[in-house]
């Protein structure tokens, strides 16, 4: 194999160690098991000091011999095993590529090996733990969901990127912004400001927001892919930038900003390099309607998913500081919940023109 | 007004009478007055008045006895026809042998196919006692004529309509008169006639009397013409005579199709069902207006004696004591106690406590023989049968009996599983959505209409299957491959109508049926969950042994292909097999021969062999393979080994192919047909080879 001169990297020893773990265990005749750690909020904690979402120690044995488990530990052979082949050919894929990949009927019978993508892609992440490899070095990637325009420099692939130069559109953020595939050559705004949804990006885009009050503007279409927050924690941190959020006024947005903030439960592990723990709070918040007079009748009635949602938020360590439970308990009294797009009611320009400069100039956010 | 006639008798009769009583003020009827010219005074109503005989009446209301189409009709008159065979024969002791003829009949010169036919000729002949020569006109040619009315004792017929109607609707339909050949005993000459029914009279009109030759020693004859239409299916006479078959293993019956096929239904049931008992009505049964009516024809002269006499379950101690109860004197005349002494009287016996009915008047089908039954006509992995103990309702006696057979027969099982072609996603096996068939006997006749109106259906509804591992939609049949019998059996069942196709749904009935439903449901239960363990364990050894290889391949990948493979296959192979429990699974796959616990009066059918009830089983076998070499024999001269080369020759269709089969199997299960079997051996013997090649290919029914 042409591969064979190349020299193995770390990750790839790591996936060729799931294999030592069946050898191992089968010249002892044990069970060959894999200890992934749990990715669920029993395991996960905290850390007020930090202000991360940390993962615990608790683990799960996945084991081959036992017959709930037989599949999965077989499913996570197989995907270790196509990983380390995208490792020695240095591809990078998706998830469902990988889902396809590793697809095949079993030998004499017609059991599939995977049935659909929702059976692969938690393998994945498992993996992603057990291993403590990040999803990019395991040469993952996810879907360019994400833009960002403002007066940023990058250099992609050796081409000079200006986002103060691409118009409306703005830049495609790469699912990998990690240095050594995306240099952030300059960056000259005071602030960069995270939209949860896209039309509001582009409103602010088409309006030139960011020129006037130079911002970089990032959305993430709905819950921010990796590449937005891992680049917005780079702008953070490289270059100190305060990061604001704009959600939607509902228990979604708050956990957006919440991810944004101290990570999320489910890639607790990657707290480390994606979480902003500064990141603030800028709006849509449940005091606005009342400080914007925003009519009543552009609200929408919580649903009971949605007041569910909220009261599980309660609940989160994170949120029990007491701004953010009169928050949550306000938009609980009033029984409605806002759409930054609701804005529009009062002019198409409000958000930009009014709102933000408000918010910016009265320092109004939550932390 | 002529609305009168189609009245029924009794109804019509009063009505008559009251508008007779009451003189009609012309000028109360406001509707009458604004049209005088329509005006008849009550004499000229009088003179209109007259009545009606019952066979009038039911010709114009055959549908109430079933003849409301043609194929239903056809239906009825081949059902009337073999319920009175059978119970004339049962009734005599003697082992029913019924043949059903069904023959085209050409109405232009040439003879149509069976699908296109509009006329049949049936021909139903039995091997019963006879009829006394005096007595033929009237039972095929009046209506209401019979011996089972009057008494209460279990049989198909109840009411003496059903031969004579059939009668009737083919003289209605084709002009064409009843001919009847009855011989009472070989040394008896045979008696043909053709009967008519006076429709006006009800009373039979002989056509023809004249003593035959006939080549059966004993039996009887029916041939009716009628309008009909042949289809088979579901309802039809093929699958009636198949349901027959079934509740009454002890049948040897013959079919001859209108397409020429002749259809054989085996005797698999050697023992003729007790002979019933007549019993006296219990007091609980009797309405009060029938209870009068019995003061005044008994024949005691004090009312303890007429209570101790005329009912069951009364001893004179207990009648004396009711009469004390009622403050009637126990010598009293019974035709003279009227009025409110009568009704206390009736009231007080319904209070006291009376001993439910005797059941010797019931003949239940008895879980062997339903046993054998299904298992002849069904094809299936597990049967079962269930009695229930005698109950009442409305004083009358009566038993519930259920059976199930379940699943694929062993050589379909494994069918589908050929074509393992990989699955896209979203692409799932193919789910079977096939609903439980149920089957319905009353008296051990078949009913086949309204089955949604039938107590038994409703029980089948409202039992949840899916506590004995069954799936079922919600108001639905459980699903899966499932035949449900359920018979019963009493002195008289309650219809909901004169055509006999539903049972009425009294609450006892209701409950006697779902707790019999119930126990073959828990039986049912424990075979799916005993064959469930057998196959999660033999799945479980499939897992790993599956999986062994895509791990084994992928470690080998992942380590650069430089993996000796045979030997990490080999060391994994040995874990599972340890893991697995080794030989405990060979045990709990049935590989070891332990016989089904806690199945009573069940079959149990696998690929390796027969379980439960493998004496009977066999004997099914033996019998089913034995008939058609037997009637091959009696058709014609021939040999049956050429006979059935020749069959096969001409590949004259399955039946031939069967024969042949049949008959190799015959031999081999031999040494099952032993006279003296102990009658439910604790553990049957061990399958051996013989069962397996039985139980892979014998011809069973054709569902």
């Amino acid at each position: 194999m042409a591969a064979k001169q190349r020299k193995t990297t770390t990750v790839e020893k790591k996936l060729i160690g799931v294999a030592d773990v069946v050898i191992t265990a089968a010249e002892r005749s044990k069970d060959p098991t894999i200890e992934i750690p749990i990715r669920a909020l029993s395991n996960v904690s905290f850390n007020a000091r930090k202000g991360l979402i940390e993962m615990g120690s608790k683990k799960q044995a996945r084991s081959f011999f036992n017959v709930g488990m037989a599949k999965k530990f077989m499913q996570t052979v197989l995907v270790a095993d196509a990983l380390s082949e995208l490792q020695r050919a240095e591809l990078t894929t998706s998830l469902r590529e990988i889902y396809y990949r590793t697809k095949h009927t079993i030998q004499d019978s017609h059991e599939n090996t995977f049935d659909t993508q929702d059976e692969s892609d938690p393998v994945i992440e498992d993996l992603e733990v057990s291993l403590s490899a990040l999803r990019e070095e395991l040469h993952v990637r996810a879907e360019n969901s994400g833009s960002i325009v403002g007066p940023v420099v990058f250099g992609d692939d050796g081409d000079r990127v200006d986002c103060a130069k691409l118009g409306k559109g703005g830049y495609s953020v790469p699912s990998i912004v990690e240095p050594e595939y995306l240099e952030i050559r300059r960056c000259t705004a005071d602030f960069v400001l995270l939209v949860e949804k896209g039309t509001q990006w582009n409103r602010l885009s088409e309006d030139k927001f960011w020129r006037r009050y130079n911002c970089v503007l990032l959305t993430g279409n709905g819950q921010p892919p990796r590449g937005v927050r891992r680049l917005a924690r780079r702008l953070h941190e490289e270059y100190r930038l305060p990061v604001y959020v704009l959600v939607d006024n509902d228990p979604w947005g708050y956990y957006i900003y919440s991810v944004i903030k101290q990570g999320s439960i489910n890639l607790a592990f990657e707290s480390q390099r994606m979480a902003i723990p500064k990141a603030k709070f800028i709006g849509l918040s449940s005091a606005d309607p009342e400080r914007y007079e925003l009519p009543r009748n552009v609200g929408i009635k919580l649903n009971d998913k949605d007041i569910a949602r909220a009261k599980e938020l309660m609940n989160y360590e994170w949120f029990k500081k007491p701004a953010w439970q009169a928050e949550i308990k306000r938009m609980l009294t009033s029984g409605l919940k806002y759409e930054l797009d609701a804005l529009a009611n009062k002019d198409f320009q409000y958000l930009t023109k009014k709102y933000l400069p408000r918010k910016l100039k009265e320092k109004d956010w939550l932390d | 007004m002529s609305k009168k006639h189609s009245m029924s008798p009794s109804t019509a009769a009063t009505t008559a009478a009251t508008t007779a009583a009451k003189p009609v003020p012309e000028s109360s009827v406001p509707k009458k007055a604004a049209k005088p010219a329509q005006q008849v005074t009550a004499v000229e109503m009088g003179a209109r008045q007259r009545e009606i005989s019952v066979s009038e009446f039911f010709t114009k209301n055959r549908h109430l006895l079933g003849f409301d189409n043609p194929r239903k009709a056809l239906l009825t008159c081949v059902k009337e026809a073999v319920d009175n065979a059978l119970d004339a024969c049962e009734e005599a002791g003697i082992l029913p042998d019924v043949t059903v003829r069904l023959e085209i009949v050409s109405t232009n010169g040439t003879l149509p196919p069976a699908s296109q036919a509009t006329r049949f000729r049936i021909t139903v002949t039995d091997n019963g006692p006879g009829i006394v020569r005096q007595q033929i006109p009237r039972i095929f040619a009046k209506l209401l004529y019979g011996s089972k009315f009057h008494r209460l004792r279990m049989s198909r017929g109840q009411q003496g309509i059903g031969i004579s109607a059939a009668g009737m609707y083919g003289q209605l339909t084709t002009g064409k008169p009843v001919t009847i050949i009855s011989r009472t005993g070989p040394r008896a000459a045979a008696h043909f006639f053709e009967v008519q029914i006076d429709t006006k009279k009800n009373e039979p009109l002989v056509h023809e009397n004249k003593q035959i030759e006939w080549e059966q020693p004993q039996g009887t004859q029916v041939a009716i013409e009628v309008e009909g239409k042949y289809q088979k299916g579901r309802a039809s006479v093929d699958e009636w005579l198949e349901q027959t078959s079934i509740a009454n293993p002890h049948v040897k019956l013959t079919y001859c199709t209108p397409e020429g096929e002749t259809k054989e239904y085996p005797r698999t049931y050697h023992e003729l069902p007790p002979s019933p008992r007549e019993i006296k009505p219990h007091p609980y049964g009797i309405e009060f207006g029938m209870f009068l009516k019995m003061l005044q024809d008994t024949k005691s002269h004090a009312v303890s004696g007429f209570l101790a006499s005329d009912f069951c379950r009364v001893p004179p101690q207990l009648a004396d004591e009711i009469c004390k109860a009622a403050k009637v004197p126990p010598h009293a005349k019974p035709r003279e106690l009227k009025g409110p002494i009568a009704e206390t009287l009736y009231r007080r016996i319904q209070d006291t406590k009376i001993m439910a009915p005797p059941t010797n008047c019931l003949s239940p089908i008895g879980e062997k023989a339903i046993l054998s039954g299904l298992y002849k006509q069904i094809k299936g992995e597990f049967y079962t049968a269930v009695s229930r103990p005698p109950a009442v309702y409305r004083g009358n006696p009566f038993v519930i009996e259920a059976g199930l057979a379940y699943g694929a027969a062993p050589q379909d099982q494994n069918k589908p599983r050929q074509p393992a072609m990989p699955k896209a996603e979203g692409e799932r096996d193919e789910e079977d959505s096939e609903l439980a068939r149920v089957i319905r006997y009353a008296n051990r006749v078949p009913l086949l209409y309204q089955q949604s109106a039938c107590s038994t259906f409703k029980a089948v509804l409202s039992t949840t299957w899916k506590n004995y591992g069954v799936t079922q939609s919600r108001g639905a049949l459980p699903g899966g491959p499932m035949v449900i019998f359920v018979h019963m059996a009493s002195v008289w069942v309650p219809f909901t109508s004169e055509s006999k196709e539903a049972i009425a749904d009294y609450d006892e009935i209701q409950k006697e049926i779902t707790l019999a439903l119930r126990e073959c449901g828990r039986r049912l239960g424990l075979f799916l969950r005993r064959r469930e363990r057998a196959a999660s364990e033999f799945r479980r050894r499939n897992i790993f042994e599956l999986y062994i290889e895509e791990v084994v391949e992928a470690c080998n990948r992942l380590k650069g292909g430089k993996l000796p493979k045979e030997k990490l296959k080999a060391q994994l192979q040995k874990i599972a097999t340890s893991r697995t429990g080794g030989l405990k699974t060979d045990e709990a796959l049935g590989k070891t021969n332990a016989g089904p616990e806690g199945l009573p009066h069940s079959i149990i059918v696998t690929e390796e062999g027969i379980e439960g009830e493998v004496d009977l089983a066999a004997r099914v076998q033996a019998d089913t393979a034995a008939a058609p070499v037997e009637t091959n024999l009696l058709g014609d001269e021939q040999p049956v080994e050429t006979q059935t080369k020749a069959q096969e020759k001409k590949s004259a269709g399955v039946k031939g192919r069967d024969a042949k089969l049949l008959k190799g199997e015959a031999a081999q299960l031999a040494p099952f047909k032993g006279p003296d079997r102990p009658d439910k051996p604790k553990k049957p013997s061990r399958p051996n080879k013989s069962d397996k090649r039985v139980s892979g290919s014998r011809p069973r029914g054709k569902k």
